[in-house]
This record gives C-alpha cells, sequence and structure tokens, in this order.
C-alpha cells in the first residue's frame, strides 16, 4: 500500500516549516536513510530521509512553500510493485494516536489527587502535598532495656559493624576509613574484623568513588561512603542527586539504589567557611532521598542500622562535635529506629521547641533554663529530616500554641523555613504568637573564637526565642 | 602495612601482565551464521533509530532524542564477544545499547513514545532506561556519570566473585570529564573488571575532538597503567577482535582495559541539530565509503549469500521496527497515578 511521506518537526515545538528542496523527483527508487529533501524553519536547515525503500510516487509540496505544516503529506511513496494509480489508496488518517487520549483526561491537582483503589500512595511527603498528615508508624523505643554508657563515635561503628555481621553485601568505603581508622575514628577497628574487601580506603576522589558506589549499588550491594565531612560530599552531588536519587523514579521503579552516605556535617570548631555548613536543606529538598540526622549515641546507633537496612539512598548526616558525647545506648541487635519519626525529648505546655543534630542539646538546655523562669518547654528531637515527622511537630503545636524552631544552617531556605510553611498551611488558627526561627548568621562561617561563637546559633538565643514567643519579656 | 600490600600488588602486575598485541580484523574468518547474526544486530539498530527519527518528527516523541546511526558496529562488535553476566552502562545515545543487550524494541520504543508500557513506565525517556534482567544499567543524561557507574558495576563483580565485567561506554566529549580519570585510577589500583569504551565519532555536540581533547583518548590511561587500544570502528570484526582481547584480559584478573573505538555518527548530535560544524562531504564520505553494515553486507555477498536471503532478514528487522513503532503509539500513557508512585521503595 503506498505511504505519505510526511511533513518532519525538528523540535517539539516546531509546527511548520518550509520545503527548500526536493533531491529526489518523482519516480526516483529511495533505500531507507536517503535524503530526498531539505527542510528550513527560523533557525535551521534540515535533511529530510526516507525511513522504508520505495519509489517516489507524487510529490505533494513542491519546492519552495513556505509554512507546511508539521505531519502533513509532502510526497507519496509506493512500495514494489506499485503504480501511481494506486495513490488513491493513500490512508489520510493521521498517525495512531495512544488509547488512553480518547478518554477525558481527568485533571488532578497535587493537593487534590486522591488514593486509587488497590494502587497506595505510600510516600508520607506526596501524601502532606496532597493535603494528609500521618502518624508515622508506632516505635516502642522504651522496651529496649538492655543499656551500655557509650560515645556516639561508638555508637556509629556498632551498627555499622552489627548490619555488616548480618549482611554481607554492606561495606563502606572513604577517605582514610580502614587504616587510619576513620579521620575522626568512627570506623575504628572495622578493617580488623572486616579485611580491607568490605572497609576500602579511597583516593581523594569524592566524585569519582561516589559513582563507584552507585553502581555498585544498582548491581547488588549496600554501600557505606563516608565523606571525611559533608562540605567534601560537595564535589560528589551530582551522582548523589541525579544518579542515587532519581534513579527509581527514572526506572518506574525497577531498579533502586540502596546506598547510605555519611558524615560529620555542620560547624566544627574553628575551621573556617570552607569546613562549616550544615546541608540538611539542601538534601532535604531532594524527593528520592531520605535524610537523617542523630543527636544521641541511640539516635546515632538506631537511626544507622535502619538507614543501612532502608533499601533507598540516605543522607546521615553526623556531628563531629557531638562524637565523644557519652550517652545509655540499647544494646540489642534489633534496635532500628524507624526514619521519618521524631522523638519527644522532653515534654512541656508552654512551648514546641523542634531543633535537631547538635542543636538538640542546646534546645534541652534552654528548656531546663526555661523552666527556672517558669516556662515549660517541650522538645522535639526530629531525627530524620525527609520524611519530616509533620504529625509529631503539629501534635505538639496544638498543644502549646507557640514554636521555636531550630537549626545551624542559614535559615534562608532552611528546615525552620519549611516548618514554618507547615505550620502555615496546619495550624495558623492554633498559634499565639509567630514562629520564631534560631539559625546560623547569613555569613559564611568566620575564624575568629568571638565571630564563630556569634554567627552560630546559641542556647540563649534559644531561651530569647522562647521567651518572645511567650511574650515573656 | 600499606606500603607492604601496595608493594606487593605492583609486583604481581608486573610479571602477570599478559603481553598485548595490536589488534586487527585480518585474522578474522567469520562464518555465514556470524556474518548474518552480526548484519541482522546492526540493520536492527539502524532501523530502529530511523523509525525514531521518524517519530520523533511526527511529535510522538519529544525532548532529545540521540541516533545511534553508523555507530552500529561499536555496540554490535564488542556485546557479541560479551558473557551473560557481563553489565553494561552507557550515556544518552543509549536506544542501541539495549537493543544489543536483549530488550526489546517494543519497550524502548514505548519508552521514548513516554506510554506506560515502556521500560521505565514513561518515567525515564530516551536517556534514562534500564533493564536489570538485561544486565542494561541506563540510559544516563549527565555526560561521564556512566563511566562512574559502570566502574562501580565492575566492583560489585568483583567483589561478588560472579566472573562479570563491565562494560562501561562513554563518548569523546565525556572522556575529558575530571570522574572519568578518577575511575581510570580506583579501576587501576583495584584491579576492577571494567572495559571503558570511548565512543570516539569525532564530535561531543558541535565540538571536533581536536578542539577539546589534548593528546591521544586510548593512552590515557597509560600512566596509570591501563592498557589502551585504538581500533576501527566501522568494521564489526575489527571491534569483536578488539573486544575479545580486552575481555579475556580483564577476565582473567588483570584489571581494567580502554578501548577507543572511532566512529561517526551520520545524525546531527541530536534530532534538532542541523549539523552546521562538519562538512556535507565529510559525512557522505563516511556513508559511501565506510558504512559498517554496506561492509557486512558486502562481504556476505563475496561468500555467495544470495540477495533473497538478505531481504529476508531486511523484512523481519522491518516487522519488528514496525511493530515496535506501531506498539509505541497504542500503549497508553501513564495513568496520572503513575505521577506519585516510585520515588522510594516504601516498606
Ligand atoms: C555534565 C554535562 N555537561 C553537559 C551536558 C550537555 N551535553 C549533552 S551531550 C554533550 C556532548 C557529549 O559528547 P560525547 O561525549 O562525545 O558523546 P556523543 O554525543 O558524541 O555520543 C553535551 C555537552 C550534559 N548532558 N552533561
Ligand atoms: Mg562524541
Amino acid at each position: 500500500m503506498p505511504t505519505n511521506i510526511l511533513m518532519p518537526a525538528l523540535s517539539p515545538t516546531m509546527t511548520e516549516g518550509n520545503l527548500a528542496k526536493w533531491l529526489k523527483a518523482e519516480g526516483d527508487a529511495v533505500e531507507a536513510g536517503d535524503v530526498i529533501a531539505e527542510i528550513e524553519t527560523d533557525k535551521a536547515t534540515m535533511e529530510v530521509e526516507a525511513v522504508d525503500e520505495g519509489v517516489i510516487g507524487k510529490i505533494l509540496i513542491a519546492e519552495g512553500t513556505e509554512g507546511v505544516a508539521v505531519n502533513s503529506p509532502i510526497a507519496v511513496l509506493l512500495e514494489d510493485g506499485e503504480s501511481a494509480d494506486d495513490i488513491g489508496d493513500v490512508p489520510s488518517a493521521p498517525a495512531p494516536v495512544a488509547e488512553s487520549a480518547a478518554e477525558a483526561p481527568v485533571s488532578v491537582s497535587p493537593s487534590e489527587a486522591a488514593q486509587v483503589e488497590g494502587k497506595a500512595i505510600e510516600n508520607r511527603d506526596i501524601l502532606y502535598a496532597q493535603g494528609a498528615v500521618l502518624e508515622p508508624p508506632p516505635f516502642d523505643e522504651a522496651s529496649f532495656t538492655d543499656m551500655a554508657e557509650i560515645t556516639v563515635r561508638e555508637a556509629l561503628r556498632d551498627a555499622m559493624a552489627e548490619e555488616m555481621r548480618s549482611d554481607k553485601t554492606v561495606y563502606l568505603m572513604g577517605e582514610e576509613v580502614a587504616e587510619y581508622q576513620g579521620a575522626y575514628k568512627v570506623s575504628q577497628g572495622l578493617l580488623g574484623e572486616f579485611g580491607d574487601k568490605r572497609v576500602i580506603d579511597t583516593p581523594i576522589t569524592e566524585h569519582g568513588f561516589a559513582g563507584i558506589a552507585v553502581g555498585s549499588a544498582m548491581n547488588g550491594l549496600k554501600p557505606i561512603v563516608e565523606f571525611m565531612t559533608w562540605n567534601f560530599g560537595m564535589q560528589a552531588m551530582d551522582h548523589i542527586i541525579n544518579s542515587a536519587a532519581k534513579t527509581l523514579y527514572m526506572a518506574g521503579g525497577k531498579l533502586g539504589c540502596p546506598i547510605v552516605f555519611r558524615g560529620p556535617n555542620g560547624a566544627a570548631s574553628r575551621v573556617g567557611a570552607q569546613h562549616s555548613q550544615c546541608y540538611a536543606s539542601w538534601y532535604g529538598h531532594i524527593p528520592g532521598l531520605k535524610v537523617v540526622a542523630p543527636w544521641s549515641g541511640a539516635d546515632a546507633k538506631g537511626l544507622m542500622k535502619a538507614a543501612i537496612r532502608d533499601p533507598n539512598p540516605i543522607i546521615f548526616l553526623e556531628n563531629e562535635m557531638l562524637y565523644g558525647e557519652t550517652h545509655s545506648v540499647p544494646t540489642s541487635e534489633d534496635f532500628a529506629i524507624p526514619l521519618g519519626r521524631a522523638k519527644i525529648e522532653r515534654e512541656g505546655s508552654d512551648v514546641t521547641i523542634v531543633a535537631f543534630s547538635i542543636m538538640v542539646g542546646k534546645a534541652l538546655q534552654a528548656a531546663e533554663k526555661l523552666a527556672e523562669q517558669g516556662i515549660d518547654a517541650e522538645v522535639i528531637n526530629l531525627r530524620t529530616i525527609r520524611p519530616l515527622d509533620r504529625y509529631t511537630i503539629l501534635e505538639s503545636v496544638k498543644k502549646t500554641n507557640r514554636i521555636v524552631t531550630c537549626e545551624e544552617g542559614w535559615a534562608f531556605s532552611g528546615i525552620g523555613a519549611e516548618i514554618a510553611a507547615l505550620i502555615g498551611e496546619h495550624a495558623f488558627d492554633y498559634l499565639d504568637a509567630p514562629l520564631v526561627r534560631v539559625a546560623a548568621a547569613d555569613v559564611p562561617m568566620p575564624y575568629a573564637a568571638n565571630l564563630e561563637a556569634l554567627a552560630l546559633p546559641q542556647m540563649d538565643e534559644i531561651v530569647h526565642a522562647a521567651r518572645k514567643v511567650c511574650y515573656a519579656d | 602495612m600499606s606500603a607492604k600490600k601496595a608493594k606487593k600488588s605492583s609486583g604481581k602486575k608486573a610479571t602477570k601482565k599478559p603481553a598485548l598485541k595490536p589488534v586487527s580484523n585480518s585474522e578474522s574468518n567469520p562464518t555465514v551464521e556470524e556474518l548474518r547474526r552480526l548484519y541482522r544486530d546492526m540493520l536492527l539498530i539502524r532501523r530502529f533509530e530511523e523509525k525514531a527519527g521518524q517519530l520523533y518528527g511526527m511529535g510522538l516523541i519529544g525532548g532529545f532524542c540521540h541516533l545511534y546511526i553508523g555507530q552500529e558496529a561499536v555496540v554490535t562488535g564488542i556485546t557479541s564477544v560479551q558473557e551473560k553476566q557481563d553489565t553494561v552502562v552507557t550515556s544518552y545515545r543509549d536506544h542501541a545499547h539495549m537493543l544489543a543487550c536483549g530488550m526489546d524494541p517494543k519497550g524502548i520504543m514505548a519508552e521514548l513514545t513516554g506510554r506506560i508500557d515502556g521500560y521505565s513506565r514513561g518515567k525515564g525517556g530516551s536517556m534514562h532506561m534500564f533493564s536489570k534482567e538485561e544486565n542494561f544499567f541506563g540510559g544516563h543524561g549527565i555526560v561521564g556519570a556512566g563511566t562512574a557507574i559502570g566502574t562501580g558495576l565492575g566492583f560489585a563483580h568483583k567483589y561478588k566473585g560472579d566472573k562479570g565485567v563491565a562494560v562501561a561506554y562513554m563518548g569523546d566529549g565525556a572522556s575529558n570529564q575530571g570522574q572519568v580519570a578518577e575511575c581510570y585510577n580506583m579501576a587501576a589500583l583495584w584491579d576492577l573488571p571494567v572495559l571503558f569504551v570511548i565512543e570516539n565519532n569525532q564530535y561531543g555536540m558541535g565540538t571536533s575532538v581536536s578542539r577539546s581533547s589534548a593528546g591521544q583518548l586510548y593512552k590515557r590511561g597509560e600512566g596509570y597503567g591501563i592498557p589502551g587500544e585504538q581500533v576501527d570502528g566501522m568494521d564489526v570484526f575489527a571491534v569483536q577482535a578488539a573486544a575479545r582481547q580486552a575481555l579475556d584480559y580483564i577476565r582473567t584478573g588483570n584489571g581494567p582495559y580502554v578501548l577507543e573505538v572511532m566512529t561517526y555518527r551520520y545524525r546531527g548530535h541530536s534530532m534538532s541539530d542541523p549539523a552546521k560544524y562538519r562538512t556535507k562531504d565529510e559525512v557522505n564520505s563516511f556513508k559511501e565509503e565506510r558504512d559498517p553494515i554496506a561492509h557486512v553486507k558486502d562481504m556476505m555477498a563475496d561468500m555467495g549469500i544470495d540477495e533473497a536471503e538478505l531481504k529476508a532478514v531486511d523484512k523481519e528487522i522491518k516487522e519488528i521496527v514496525n511493530e515496535a513503532a506501531t506498539f509505541s503509539q497504542k500503549s497508553p500513557e501513564p495513568d496520572e497515578f503513575e505521577l506519585w508512585t516510585d520515588v522510594l521503595v516504601e516498606t
């Protein structure tokens, strides 16, 4: 059957073009790949190639014609054994279109989308965008009663060791993690127990080894990648976001990337601007990542175990200043804290203070000071930044009617800004005072001791902010 | 301990690594069966790509669409000497690699048209498809990223001890990425089973290799102790011979290998590129004198395979491609619900 050769589009936005020149005449034989014509738009001239072999039966659009609509027939191609007499048979029907296009499209905006029967959306961030605030799955932390007094550093190491014992596909790679025992000694003893096949010193090439770890995760392993600090993780950001976080979606769910990227985040002490930055909101911005920020030893152990077991890419933000602190930590190998659940570290009725990582400790100190002043603060330790435990925050604010957020990063587009939006969207009517954010000064980190202390959010500022939202001053 | 280990491993390398010979196809003596198979595999790629170009022209494929026409011998030659457990990763110019890995033309074309029956349920597009079953790990839109991911695939092969080799394709442009150098270093340091393939089609978008790249691309691994070789990518037997030697070398535990395959793309960088940076004569000289499919066809004619037999192959391929095209237009667009799924694995 004769077929139409159609005016092609050169780009998705092109709607019409000029037929500049025919390179074949009626009666000429063509093979697939032969250039048959040239077309032009205001931007470019391009060649039209034949896709099928045959003979040009008729030229429908003469050369020099301007404004030829995309997809309109420009010539008729005859197959072997056909003649120009068969041209009447050319189906004029346009190209077949998707069957669904026939049905009226159902337009669903993110805020209205509902659960379709039989296919439940489980992603809590998406459900939140659709208007639902869900309570995270319960976790009975109090049932873990056997405790050991260990440092945060040891808790992280123990978590990795336990998971490496139970799953042979888990390995640790990073700069100085093996023979040096970790730049901050977090991986102390792991090389001795697991050998250099599973505890691997890398050259100083964050971009490269992050990509290698991602590739190994796609091919069946469960890497833990240590960045000496998260400041250097910026060199690996492309693989974290483009290669790890987006793959599951781009693969339609058929290939994932189970991987943990970990290391110290935020300010250390007197190391200046390039070594002192909080990345919580950078990674918290990305769908396809989970972002975790422990404070206590129990957090460190339980969240690290959960992160390694999780089939998704995890950003694990530790804090150098906390590594040496000692806490009671459950000894059970089953102690894995579900990601996405915050912990109320101190109950209170007058004001909610939300914090994560090192700021939890400062918030608890502030709460003690506030208690002396007659203000009863509730302190929430977020534990996970994404998915954010919005439920716990909202329930607390509904009770206290006042909220202060604390973070070591900058306020602009920060975690506090996200919580402010949450409160505006869901607890506006419960507020007795505007939310206050405690965050870093909006400057690169200075070196001088006095300026560094001024740049970082301190306990006194939390006290001040809490008093402010309580109209106590 | 580290110094000791380094000494031991470099000593081991010096004695163990086999001498490599320059590879040519002069010794290749393909059987009729072999010729027919290679002809068929290359033709499938060419016809598939032509059809994709046509569907793009009809507005059925959106965004970028990077065709492989002219480069068919590269992936066909290399894949033909791989083993089942080997893994493959490449850039956005990936349709051919998926076909060569044995992925279904219908599923690939339906992904190009953004439909639910595409390999990624319409959510990946031309540049992002994957198949664990066929050991194909993308389809990556970021120039150079596939090289690091491929090195990681090799890392996992070695870790698991499954005797697999990762074949990591990159373009001439990609070979200038810093992460490529980083990965050469680590692959050599750790003796990873990775075949780095540079598909040198002489341009990265509109920039010719002479304007982008110093020195010789196949020699860039030398400083790390990685053997490199340049091979004629318009001759599928030369590619095959070179890949066979490279894969043997890698599979017997010698670490990575760089193969620079000299090739040419007939079409623009992507569908909307009018290719003003090169002359028509240059393009035509490749099409007319160096075409990889015509080369095999001539050999078959010389061996006395009759025209009718080739026609039968042409017809079979045409049917496969037409079926894929029809399928890719009939398959529905993804349900709107699909927008919200596959962001995280829910546990
Ligand atoms: C990191 C990055 N930079 C730029 C681009 C835009 N870009 C896409 S393809 C391309 C040229 C790559 O050329 P080459 O590696 O030779 O591969 P070829 O297209 O020839 O197959 C560029 C610059 C990109 N996708 N990623
Ligand atoms: Mg190129």
